[in-house]
């Protein structure tokens, strides 16, 4: 066999089913491995981004690691985005890269580039082979440390010579020696009384959950300890779905455009019980007014994020799931009527809302359409932007690995690769991409991808002839002196979809919304495209600036 | 120069970590992401032929620096991490000091080196070569005194260091 072949059969026995990628010179021996195979899918993509984003959708929806592939040079270069999207919300995949032949490498050889180097601090881990011995156990370890503790993107650069170098005693290892990695920290007792102690105490408690929990897959505990401490639960954007929307203890999710009563229970909170979060910018704004009354217990299962922003009185280092079921083992039955009377008269007051008048489609109102047509149940992926932050407050979810979006690093481009990887990892499930006219435009050209295979997606473009919410921070915060903004409503992206050979629909008025929308649930054989011509004037609210607090929260245009 | 606001301080940090490729530059990203200048770094070989251990010198403030091992424990190929600070240490480094000698300088020169039991390495007609081993102050010290003769060129290893005593790190 050569390394191409180890390769191949190495990640077969990892449980792979499919490889998003595009061929080159230095992959044509993987690519020859591929073509004389049948247990793995090799799907060629129309760009090594959309790759990186589909292996991104398809680990985001299954749990399963996704594995993306470019050739050297640019290849490897195109995969970088996906790589630290990747690694910013923890998702676990496998890039692989050609390399040039070992005799080659650092003499500047046609299509060669470092990624080893280039993505040294964006990877999880990482490994260069130059000798096809080591090839078994480096896949073994990298698969090993992708999936494990905290996911995150691992690397695999391949020369051409080791692809296509012979060894015919190799195996696959049962064992490896990490000694510089354990993801499996014992679970701290005295930690957990305490945090016990925190939660009989508090009168106010919040829970306040993230990705972590998504990934852990912990919703059932999550109800669990909401219930038992009655106490509210936040959800951020990474953590949606771990915590069902439609429960009455759920308050939406936390932040910039998070719900009004969500940042006031933060506020407000005595106690904030953090699960699978790391206190980002996002959620927080001014760190060192946030949360100001409250003590905090914060799980994760990685031990660095435990006081890298805000110091708790409790940190456990654990996965979610375990630390809540240790904690359910520990704490009584709460009941904190005045709190949750407080939140709901909250709710009551400021709920998510936004205006009706004049026939304008409402990419809100879309959304809420999407949500009703669907019964909640598609799995959706996002963009980024406006239309991202309504997805958010829209379109309410009821399980983890159901809202997948690019979080940390804010990947414009993501959501339909990621939408077409998700439906390969969920084939039964239909899969809606929220997107903009934007963001769709940084990686429309998948949709020959998912054209091709047969892998149909749902794609709703809330079209704003801008993008949207760069446009909004120059109306509030440049004096609305807009520039670097303007799409000019091209292209006509009816016209687009169909020549792909996909559906394409226009949607100009309100009443038109729910026909199409029903039309796309119903079209399964192709993928849709619907052009949701939206009022530019639209902003996403409420509002709290970057890096101010809750007081400076904008609930409704001025 | 470091962007954090607590208290200043000088740190020695062992790392040991796996005799891998790529582990010194995923090591050194760790400060230079963060803004931090290293005051010295080795790296060599330790008692076990696939590890190698690194003495950083750094200086920063406790939590900051606290961060960052953390950060460094993430690295897969980081086996293990000491913050030194606070702890009883043999530290050492070696510094090579050319220095302008002439016939009426060289007695001179070579009275400085036998107080601080330093070797002249090298001589030619108009310099030697001094090698000093120490802590840093001495070699601080030495390399202050031999200024005035006018130093040619000069190197030093950086620290490296051993807790006192039986406990390994």
């Amino acid at each position: 066999m050569n390394g191409a072949e180890i390769l191949l059969d190495c990640l077969k026995r990892e449980g792979v089913e499919v490889i998003f990628g595009i061929s080159g010179g230095a992959v044509l021996p993987i690519y020859d491995a591929l073509n004389t195979q049948d247990h793995i899918w090799s799907i060629l993509t129309r760009h090594e981004q959309g790759a990186a984003h589909m292996a991104e959708g398809y680990a985001k929806a299954t749990g399963r690691i996704g594995v993306c592939l470019g050739t050297s040079g640019p290849g490897a270069t195109n995969l970088v985005t996906g790589i630290c999207d990747a690694m910013m919300d923890s998702v676990p995949i496998l890039a692989l890269t050609g390399q040039v032949p070992t005799p080659m490498i650092g003499k500047d050889a046609f299509q060669e580039c470092d990624i080893f180097g280039i993505t040294l601090p964006i990877v999880k881990h990482s490994r260069l082979v130059k000798n096809v011995r080591d090839l078994p156990g480096f896949v073994k370890e990298l698969m090993y440390v992708c999936r494990t503790g905290r996911p995150g993107p691992v690397l695999l650069d391949v020369p051409r010579d080791v692809a296509q170098a012979t060894c015919n005693d190799w195996e696959y290892p049962e064992t490896f020696n990490l000694r510089g990695y354990n993801p499996c920290f014992p679970v701290d007792l005295s930690g957990l009384a305490a945090a016990a102690r925190l939660m009989a105490e508090a009168e106010r408690p919040l829970l306040y959950v993230g990705g972590g929990a998504c990934h852990a897959e912990a919703t059932e505990e999550l109800v669990a300890l909401a219930e038992r401490l009655d106490a509210p639960c936040t959800t951020t954007l990474m953590g949606k779905g771990a915590f069902p929307d439609g429960h009455p203890l759920s308050v939406g999710a936390p932040g910039m455009h998070g719900t009004a009563y969500a940042n006031w229970a933060m506020h407000q909170s005595d106690l904030l019980i953090a699960l699978g979060v790391r206190f980002d910018d996002r959620v927080t704004g001014k760190l060192s007014e946030f949360a100001p009354n409250a003590k905090v217990i914060h799980v994760d299962i990685d031990p660095a994020e435990l006081g890298k922003n805000r110091r708790p009185d409790v940190g456990l280092v654990c996965d979610v799931k375990t630390a809540v079921r240790e904690l359910l083992k520990l704490v009584e039955p709460k009941c904190h009527k005045d709190w949750n009377a407080l939140i709901a008269q909250w709710k009551r007051e400021q709920p998510l809302r936004y205006s009706q008048a004049n026939g304008h489609v409402r990419a809100q109102h879309a959304l809420q359409v999407i949500a009703e047509v669907t019964g909640g149940d598609a799995i959706v992926t996002t963009d980024v932007g406006q239309h991202q932050m309504w997805a958010m407050q829209y379109y309410p979810c009821s399980r983890p690995r159901q809202f997948i979006t690019s979080g940390g690093l804010g990947t414009m481009g993501f959501g339909f690769p990621a939408a077409i990887g998700a439906k390969v990892g969920c084939p039964d499930a239909e899969v809606w991409c929220i997107s903009g006219d934007g963001s769709f435009q940084m990686n429309l050209q998948e949709l020959a991808t998912s054209m091709y295979y047969g892998i149909p997606v749902k794609i709703a473009i809330m079209n704003n002839a801008s993008l949207g919410m760069v446009r909004q921070w120059q109306k509030m915060f440049y004096g609305k002196r807009y520039g670097g903004i303007d799409l000019a409503e091209c292209p006509n992206f009816v016209k687009l979809a169909e020549a792909y050979g996909a559906v394409g629909i226009k949607v100009e008025q309100a009443g038109e919304v729910e026909g199409a929308v029903k039309l796309a649930h119903e079209t399964n054989d192709r993928t849709v495209v619907i052009d949701f011509r939206c009022d530019p004037e639209e902003d996403v609210y409420p509002m709290i600036p970057s890096g101010t607090t809750v007081h400076d929260m904008r609930l409704q245009p001025d | 120069m470091n962007s954090s606001s607590g208290a200043q301080k000088m740190h020695t940090i062992s790392v040991l970590v796996e005799n891998k490729p790529g582990v010194l530059a995923r090591v050194a990203g760790v400060f230079a992401r963060r803004g931090y200048n290293i005051e010295s770094l080795t790296v060599s070989i330790s008692e076990d032929p696939t590890v190698s251990r690194m003495t950083i010198v750094v200086t920063g403030d406790e939590a900051e620096l606290g961060q960052i091992t953390k950060q460094f424990n993430k690295i897969v190929d980081v086996i293990k991490v000491y913050d030194h600070t606070g702890e009883d240490l043999v530290e050492r480094e070696i510094a090579l000091i050319k220095v302008r000698a002439t016939a009426d300088t060289r007695g001179e020169i070579m009275q400085i080196v036998d107080i601080f039991r330093a070797n002249i390495v090298d001589v030619s007609a108009d310099s030697v070569i001094v090698e000093s081993t120490g802590g840093s102050r001495k070699v601080d010290a030495i390399e202050d005194l031999l200024q005035k003769f006018g130093i040619i060129e000069l190197v030093r290893t950086g620290r490296t260091a051993l807790v006192r005593g039986e406990k390994s790190t």
